[in-house]
This record gives C-alpha cells, sequence and structure tokens, in this order.
C-alpha cells in the first residue's frame, strides 16, 4: 500500500515551488504588558511577584486546606506535593484540585506558554487538574509564534504544548464555559 | 457519508422550515466571522502571513512524496508506528485491528474530520467496538444520531433545549435543564469517567512535521490530550496532505488557524507529540482515500492546502442559510463542495452549485485557496460528464435556444414580463424553486433594449 501511495503521489505531485523565507517585522513594544493584558482576556488571573514567597503567600489565600495542590517546582515543595513523591499512575492525577506548574516562556500576541514534558513530569497533569498554576520568568516572554519557534528549535522534548488559557467549549449555543474537560480557571505568577 | 444520496437545495428544505433559527444559524456563523475579521485586523502582516501559507502549502504539494518519507523516517526512530491506508476501509481496518491485537473493545476519540469521511465510528461499532466522542459538540451530535454539521462547531445546528432533552435522555440531567453551564459540567463528568477508562484513544492530526516527525493536535478543550495521554494506545489518523515541511512553519500556521477558525488567537490546547509516554504506543495512520488523484488535478488540487478552520463556512451565504447537513458530506459549505467531488463525482455534483460565486469563501481562506474559482469550475467538469441534475440540463438547453435567437430572445422577455405582471400567480408558487422563501421582483412593463430605444435611440 505504502508504495503505491507514495508512487501515485509522486507521479501526480505539481512542479517545484521554493518555501518562502519567513520575515515578519517586530515593533518594538512592552511584551510584559502585552502578555498580562493577552493573558487577562484568556481568564487567567495574573500576578506580578518578586519571589517564590509572594506566590505561597497568594496561594495560601486561593486555596483550601483539604485541596490536593501539586506542583513540578522544588521551591514550592512545601505548599504542594512535589511530583516526585507521586509513584502512582497518571489517572491517579484524578482529584488533584490545583497542578502549579514551570513554563519555559509565553507568548505576548496570544497569552500561550510553552510546556514540555521535563517540565511536568505526567503529560496529563496539567490538563487533568481542575485548576492550573503557571510560574514564569518576567524576562522569558516572545513577542509572536515566530520567535517562540526560534526558541524552541534545536531543543529536545517529548511532548510540548503550548497552552492559553483554562480549558473552555462554546459548543452550546456559542457560550463560552471555562472547564470543559481540562482546568476550569488558571493563574499565572511573572516572577522577577 | 451519514445521509442518504441526496441534493443541497432538496435537504436544505427541512432546515429552512425552522425561520427564527435559519436566523439564529445565520447570525451566529456572521457574528463568528466578525469575530475573525477583528482577530485579523490585529495583525498587520496576516496577508503576507496568509501568502506564506499558502507557499508552504505549494511547497509542500510539489514535494509530498518525499516529505512522506522524511516524516515517516523521524517519526519511526522517535519510537512512533506508522501505517498507510489507500481509502477509508483500509483506515477503518488498520485502527480495527490495532484495538483487536490489544483486546481493546472501547475506544474514546477526539475530533477528527478523517474518522467521519471514513465512517469509522459506524464501522467500529459494527464490529463491536464502542467509540465516545468526546469534543462536546460531536459527543452531543452523536447522542443525537447526527453528523457534525460544521468541522469546527459540530453542532451549531443545534438550540440548547434540544442538548438538555438529549442528555437527560441520555446523561440524568434534570427534565427541562439548558443552561450551557450546567450542560457541559454533566458532559465533564460523563467524558472524565470515559477519560479515566479507556485503554485506546484516537486523535486527528492538524499539522505532521517532516523536519522532526512530531505531529500538532489543537484543542480548546483539552479532550484530545485528556484521552491520548491517559491511554495505553494512541491512533493519530491524518490525511496524507496535512505534512508541513519544518517545525518553524508552524509559526505561521497557528498564527492563522484559531484566528480564522473562531477568532481566537491561537486555540487553548496546541500540542506536539514526538515520542510516545514509556509502556504507551502511539500509531499514526497515514490515509490517502482519494487525494493522490486529487493532487494530480491542476484545476482542484489546491483545495488539498485546507488547514480545516472553517472560515468559509462562517462566511458563505448559502452555508449559513442551508444548514451543513444539507452538504451531505463529513465536510460541508464551501470547501466541502471542492472536496467532495473529487471523491465522487456523481454523488456530490450538486454541491458546487450550492453557491453564489460571491468569493466571500476565498477572501478568508487564511491558505489562499481559489475555493469560488474551483465551485465554477467543478461545475463546468460536472455537466461536462453528465453529472448535472435533468432539470438543469434541460433548462439550459432552453436557455441557449433562447440566447441564441434574438428574435426568440425578445419574444421570451416579453412574454414572461407579461405573465408576471398579469399572472403572478403562475410564477409565485411553491412549484417554482426560486419563489422559494423569496419575494418575486415586479416586473417593468419594457425591457431595457425598448426603453433604450424609446430614450437613447
Amino acid at each position: 500500500m505504502r508504495e503505491q501511495i507514495l508512487a501515485q503521489v509522486k507521479q501526480n505531485q505539481p512542479p517545484q515551488k521554493a518555501l518562502p523565507i519567513i520575515n515578519i517585522l517586530v515593533p518594538p513594544k512592552d511584551l510584559l504588558i502585552e502578555f498580562k493584558a493577552k493573558l487577562e482576556t484568556l481568564h487567567v488571573a495574573v500576578f506580578l511577584v518578586d519571589d517564590f514567597n509572594a506566590i505561597k503567600t497568594i496561594l495560601h489565600n486561593e486555596v483550601k486546606a483539604a485541596d490536593r495542590l501539586v506542583t513540578t517546582i522544588a521551591e514550592l515543595a512545601d505548599t504542594a506535593i512535589f511530583i516526585d513523591a507521586i509513584k502512582e499512575k497518571a489517572h491517579s492525577l484524578e482529584n488533584v484540585e490545583l497542578a502549579i506548574i514551570p513554563a519555559h516562556f509565553g507568548v505576548a500576541e496570544n497569552g500561550a506558554v510553552w510546556v514540555t514534558e521535563d517540565l511536568i513530569k505526567y503529560r496529563v497533569l496539567p490538563f487533568i487538574a481542575q485548576q492550573l498554576a503557571v510560574v514564569i520568568n518576567k524576562t522569558d516572554i516572545v513577542a509572536n509564534m515566530h520567535l517562540a519557534y526560534d526558541k524552541i528549535a534545536g531543543t529536545s522534548y517529548d511532548f510540548g504544548v503550548f497552552i492559553a488559557g483554562p480549558s473552555k467549549t462554546a459548543d452550546i449555543e456559542q457560550s463560552l464555559v471555562l472547564g470543559a474537560h481540562g482546568p476550569k480557571g488558571m493563574m499565572a505568577f511573572l516572577v522577577g | 457519508m451519514h445521509n442518504p444520496v441526496t441534493n443541497h437545495a432538496d435537504a436544505s428544505i427541512a432546515f429552512n422550515n425552522d425561520e427564527p433559527r435559519v436566523d439564529w444559524h445565520d447570525k451566529t456563523l456572521w457574528f463568528i466571522r466578525e469575530k475573525r475579521d477583528k482577530a485579523s485586523h490585529t495583525i498587520p502582516e496576516w496577508e503576507q502571513l496568509r501568502d506564506y501559507a499558502s507557499l508552504i502549502k505549494d511547497n509542500v504539494l510539489a514535494n509530498l512524496s518525499e516529505y512522506l518519507l522524511a516524516f515517516e523516517a523521524k517519526a519511526k526512530a522517535n519510537g512512533i508506528i506508522i501505517h498507510w491506508a489507500a481509502d477509508a476501509a483500509e483506515h477503518n481496518k488498520i485502527v480495527h485491528g490495532i484495538l483487536q491485537q490489544h483486546g481493546i473493545d472501547r475506544m474514546v476519540k477526539s475530533k477528527s474530520m478523517l474518522t467521519e469521511e471514513c465512517g469509522l465510528n459506524e464501522y467500529l461499532e459494527h464490529n463491536g467496538v464502542e467509540v465516545i466522542d468526546s469534543d462536546l459538540g460531536e459527543r452531543i451530535v452523536q447522542l443525537a444520531g447526527e453528523p457534525p454539521s460544521h468541522i469546527v462547531l459540530p453542532c451549531i445546528h443545534k438550540k440548547k433545549e434540544e442538548i438538555g432533552e438529549l442528555f437527560h435522555e441520555h446523561l440524568g440531567t434534570e427534565k427541562g435543564a439548558s443552561d450551557p453551564e450546567y450542560l457541559t459540567a454533566a458532559a465533564r463528568e460523563h467524558l472524565r469517567e470515559t477519560f479515566l477508562t479507556r485503554k485506546a484513544a484516537l486523535t486527528g492530526v492538524n499539522f505532521a512535521i517532516a523536519e522532526t516527525g512530531e505531529f500538532v493536535v489543537c484543542t480548546n478543550e483539552g479532550n484530545a490530550d485528556m484521552g491520548a495521554h491517559l491511554a495505553d494506545i494512541h491512533i493519530a489518523s491524518m490525511g496524507i496532505e496535512k505534512i508541513i515541511p519544518q517545525q518553524k512553519h508552524l509559526g505561521v500556521f497557528l498564527r492563522l488557524l484559531g484566528r480564522s477558525a473562531t477568532g481566537q488567537p491561537i486555540t487553548t490546547y496546541s500540542s506536539h507529540f514526538k515520542k510516545p509516554q514509556p509502556s504507551q504506543e502511539i500509531h499514526i495512520v497515514l490515509v490517502d482515500n482519494g487525494r493522490s488523484i486529487h493532487l494530480g488535478k491542476e484545476d482542484f488540487r489546491n483545495a488539498l492546502k485546507c488547514i480545516r478552520c472553517g472560515a468559509c463556512m462562517n462566511t458563505c451565504p448559502v452555508y449559513r442559510r442551508s444548514g451543513g447537513h444539507s452538504y451531505h458530506n463529513a465536510v460541508a459549505g464551501p470547501i466541502g463542495s471542492i472536496l467532495t467531488p473529487n471523491m465522487d463525482m456523481r454523488k456530490n455534483a450538486d454541491l458546487p452549485f450550492a453557491s453564489t460565486l460571491c468569493g466571500s469563501c476565498s477572501n478568508v481562506c487564511p491558505v489562499k485557496i481559489d475555493i469560488h474559482d474551483q465551485l465554477y469550475k467543478w461545475r463546468q467538469v460536472i455537466v461536462k460528464e453528465g453529472y448535472a441534475p435533468a432539470a438543469k440540463t434541460a433548462s439550459m438547453n432552453v436557455m441557449s435556444y433562447v440566447l441564441s435567437s434574438p428574435k426568440v430572445y425578445d419574444f421570451a422577455g416579453k412574454a414572461g414580463r407579461w405573465v408576471m405582471r398579469n399572472t403572478p400567480f403562475i410564477v409565485s408558487n411553491q412549484l417554482n424553486p426560486w419563489f422559494k422563501e423569496r419575494e418575486m421582483p415586479a416586473a417593468p412593463k419594457q425591457s431595457f433594449k425598448e426603453w433604450y430605444k424609446a430614450n437613447r435611440g
């Protein structure tokens, strides 16, 4: 089958066309302000903080004592269960109320953050938790998706995902509902 | 696929019976079109991006066999298992085979128009495999026993009260409840249980990268990820045209896709699958199903550039007022009307005629497919090949007789005007398809030719 398909494709391919050279001008702008504003349009609660202590204080106010919190950030191991302590399979994360994870960087034009498997250990973690919190350095923001892929180029990951806000749907009469399957809400801590 | 062979105009009658619903459908889709405009206008380089996307896809079509080979080699090196399917039947058999091999008889699926095209759900159900669609809109139409009516908004034809009724019957929600938040929460519960218990998950593929062997799946709900990451077996079905050359090209396509589809700057999740998790298998099924033949048709091959954003549907005056089901195919609207005649010209001969040729579809297409030109060209092919409907052929013959003789033309015009003025009931009745959903115009006393002679001659 494979050979037949490939042969037929080859036979019917149109004449050669060169790839375009992608060259998009990026006007200078305040990436932090744009990124924060974009996150807010995505219903993300944004906190500008100096350090992890500030994050801990905010988290104490935002969560209930009984909530199961899981983090993949060592600095927050006294606030949430550190991921390495979890030995069960991914399905056991089903009752996680809040997952706190780092992201490599954010994208100002769309509010997306880039997360790879090594930052979350369990691929399903940022999807299965009821709420998601992402920690990003204020300086790790790029203007657009072209620059995002420039940053990703050459890095190695088994799974990577751009996350832009909480899970959502508008399938019922176009009414926006947050928390279709994944997190119902999202916080972003911009540190530094 | 799901609907019996029919034609677009007849099929739209049922949809048009409910006028308030047609108005709602029309307005809602236009609203989404406006959101697309707003989102695109915030990007000064929007037209440049469309040019890039179109040029990248031109390059893909010119090198598809080489890119498929490169993708296959990379993906295999990444530990992914590759399958090739010449047609829908082979695709379905391969998917069933993978499930059988692992003794799995229940699968969760995220959105894949390709599996709709292949009739996978029906096939698996006939073979004793339960399939649950996990995209909310798809789950709704699945419970209703209907196909999706839109590639991005599968249940845009349904009112929340009908969805409430379906959920009451199948998911045990309160009778009469129709609040979207309440209904979505009920679906979330039901589908969480599904994600946690299924050993196999099938997803579609938005982009597959030849350079790296990874593939990207875009959703807002997170359903593809919930299914794929919790299952032992992840099957990803893709048409062979979904390949793009390099990772950096995702920058172009991801900027265009969400904005064109719903006016979002990007979908909530853009997941890049490169390697399977430990103790997990990822299978990719590469499906031809007519695409390699389509590639050889110079006038029509551009349709293979489609990234399935649905912008052409949202803007189409005919789609908005006739509903997706009247196109009797997995992919409806303008893009469906130029893709499907390639698969079955007889069955889909009506679709290129379901258009006003206004060109709005081509104007919004993020990869610059010449959709309305192709609609026009398909009409010519269809008539030439003898697939035009009999009534259309007969009226065209009359038309060509009338237009070829000035005398007959003058007389026909006079007779037509006399009839419309003096016996309007002859044209203003339900037997005249032009009268349906329309008022006939008032007929002038003289033709333009007569008027010109009298006033300017």
